[in-house]
């Protein structure tokens, strides 16, 4: 037992300020005016998604374009989960993960023949013929644009089991009757997960099956010489990130029970991409920034707006003002996705290893003077820096 | 095809291989004797390197089979033909650049444990120390343990080569096939590379050298094979092939 938790000093440092960021958002995301609940349950779950994803882009290099679609996978089983079985989110959860993983499985084992574009265009391709197969096809099961939801006269059979009665509204995931799944307790519930699973992916990359990954990345054919079936390896780094994704999904279901099929279209994948990008692809902590950073972007620089703008830039003279708030207007609301991908093109251009490279870049400044103590950080994990 | 010898580890049995229209390899016949370095040589486009990419794997033979150890490795996958014991050193180092030496060392000696696939990942790999101690040892004997932290990718190319060596090493094949081992290296390190090899013949490794500097061929080969325009044209022992005019008219030019 004690081997199998075996873990360096660092590592076990650096476990024990993620877990300690992560639960302490609600207190340090005040200032910036994002420690509401909606917002955080978000952070924890795209945290989980792009931490996921890295397992595979990461690690193995193979760029999937179709992770949304283990996203929806997880949406839909964990709504059909509350609405045949239970409201409590354990089951629905593990379903997500189950029904993901198998999607992952066989959508891996066909994409994986495939490397480099050619993969990336499969997966694209299968994610896209599971939106419309959500969006349209199979209606029945996923109740088209509508979207999935709860009924009232679902049957729940193990609630009703357990003589729950309903009162006439529709029901809220709880956790075996005692905590409801919205707000600062959801929050938590999906921070928790966070944690396992970041925990999880930093087992994977201590570990000789991520040094493998890694080495599938590096060159594959020295790799097949080796005396190494690479596919195996590729395949359960393509089914874990899936099933990351699935959780992610059954997360999403859990803090509010509807799943709708935009949650499996291809700008959701790419957004997936993105994050890992923007934060640091291979790094442990990278990916999560980056999902953090986005959704960032996305709630509270979609929510500007003019007025707010005047009221930011008041102290400017009258005429300047006007010309400011114009040409800021274009960058914040609805055109949030400008800044994004201004912040996006500046990252990748100068900090090709994303905002953990920048954030090491700062540390290795303040550093300099006692040069040895920045040799152990260069050590940490290689942090690729073709990509 | 039967083996008269029963010494004989790698048996290339009458390969064939065309691409379109062009005869690469004809009529191919080798036998590499248990413990015995085997020297391919020939001039360029004599289709040397086809026939190694032929045993490992890499090319399918039109015609005729590689037998290894009483085993066929035609139509096995470039792990499988590992797994029972051939190693390869390509002409390009193949490596991997994003990792460090060490670790570079170390994969390989996981391959038997873990090539068909193992799922450890609960484990950490600080806790390999055999394998760890095991490569640092290697890399001692290849005297390139001062560089073991480095990544693999900014070695110099001599290093490199001598790196997927050591790599190959690991592995304990009981064939070791090199492509040019010390193509690229300096004097001095073609000296240390020839008495890095010689010191593993004496472990009884079967070794097949394709080589074009006659000094490494001539300090380390007991048998050589000329390959040219797709045939062996002359076989046998340092002396013999030095002294065969056929040779010195197609590859040595007569300068010898």
């Amino acid at each position: 037992m004690n081997k199998i938790f075996s873990m360096s000093r660092k590592d076990v440092l650096t476990f024990v300020i993620f877990s300690a960021v992560v639960l302490l958002m609600p207190i340090w995301l005040q200032p910036f005016g994002a420690a509401y609940p909606d917002l955080m349950q978000k952070f924890a779950i795209f945290g989980i998604l792009a931490i996921g994803f890295n397992v595979l882009f990461g690690l193995t290099g193979y760029l999937s374009f179709g992770h949304a679609a283990f996203l929806g996978v997880g949406s839909y089983t964990a709504v059909w989960t509350f609405k045949l079985f239970s409201m409590n989110p354990i089951p629905a959860l593990i379903l997500a993960v189950i029904m993901a993983g198998l999607f992952a499985l066989a959508i891996g084992y066909v994409s994986l023949r495939r490397s480099g574009i050619y993969f990336s265009i499969l997966t694209l391709a299968f994610a896209q013929m599971s939106y419309n197969l959500a969006y349209s096809v199979l209606t029945p099961i996923t109740n088209g644009e509508t979207g999935l939801q709860l009924e009232l006269q679902d049957p729940r059979v193990i609630d009703s089991a357990f003589g729950s009665t309903s009162d006439g509204s529709l029901p809220v995931s709880n956790l075996f009757g005692l905590v409801d799944m919205n707000g600062i307790p959801g929050f938590y519930f999906c921070a928790v997960f966070l944690i396992i699973g970041f925990f999880i992916t930093q087992r994977i990359f201590a570990s000789p099956f991520g040094m493998m990954l890694r080495a599938i990345k590096s060159n594959q054919t020295r790799m097949n010489y080796t005396g190494f079936n690479t596919r195996p390896y590729t395949l359960t780094a393509f089914v874990i990130s899936g099933m990351f994704a699935g959780l992610a999904g059954g997360l999403m279901a859990v803090t509010d029970p509807l799943a709708g099929a935009e949650r499996m279209q291809w700008t959701a994948s790419g957004e997936i991409v993105l994050m890992t990008i923007l934060g640091g692809v291979g790094t442990l902590i990278g990916p999560v920034v980056g999902a953090w950073l986005i959704k960032y972007f996305e709630n509270i620089f979609s929510s500007f707006n003019e007025s707010v703008l005047h009221n930011l830039f008041a102290f400017l003279p009258d005429g300047v003002e006007k010309f400011v708030v114009e040409i800021t207007s274009m960058f914040v609301g609805e055109g949030w996705h400008l800044t994004l991908g201004l912040i996006f093109m500046l990252v990748v251009t100068f900090l090709p290893g994303g905002m953990m490279e920048g954030f090491r870049r700062i540390g290795s400044l303040f550093n300099r003077d006692g040069g040895d103590k920045a040799k152990p950080n260069e050590k940490t994990p290689a942090p690729a820096p073709a990509e | 095809m039967t083996t008269e010898n029963d010494n004989i580890v790698l048996h290339v049995a009458d390969v064939h291989k065309t691409f379109g229209g062009l005869h690469a390899l004809s009529d191919i016949d080798l036998q590499i004797e248990e413990g015995k370095t085997h020297a391919i040589i020939g001039p360029n486009g004599a289709g040397k390197s086809t026939l190694l990419n032929v045993v490992v794997g890499r090319l399918a033979p039109t015609r005729g089979a590689v037998v290894f150890d009483g085993q066929v490795l035609t139509g096995k996958q470039p792990h499988e033909i590992n797994q029972v014991g051939v190693a390869r050193v390509f002409q390009t180092p193949e490596i991997f650049p994003d990792l460090t030496v060490l670790q570079n060392v170390m994969i390989p000696a996981l391959a038997k444990r873990d090539g068909s696939f193992t799922l450890n990942f609960m484990s950490s790999l600080a806790d390999e120390t055999e394998i760890r101690d095991e490569a640092i040892h290697m890399l001692e004997d290849v005297g390139m343990k001062a560089s073991m932290d480095m990544l693999a990718g900014s070695l110099s190319r001599g290093d490199k080569r001598r790196m997927e060596l050591a790599m190959c090493l690991m592995q304990h094949p009981r064939l070791l096939l090199l492509d040019e081992p010390t193509a690229g290296m300096s004097r001095h390190d073609t000296n240390t590379t020839i008495d890095l090899l010689k010191k593993i013949k004496e472990r009884g490794m079967t070794k097949v050298i394709i080589e074009h500097d006659m000094h490494v061929v001539f300090s380390l080969a007991d048998k050589i094979s000329v390959l040219a325009g797709g045939r062996i044209i002359a076989e046998g022992t340092p002396e013999e092939v030095r002294n065969n005019p056929k040779v010195q008219e197609a590859y040595l030019g007569g300068a010898h």
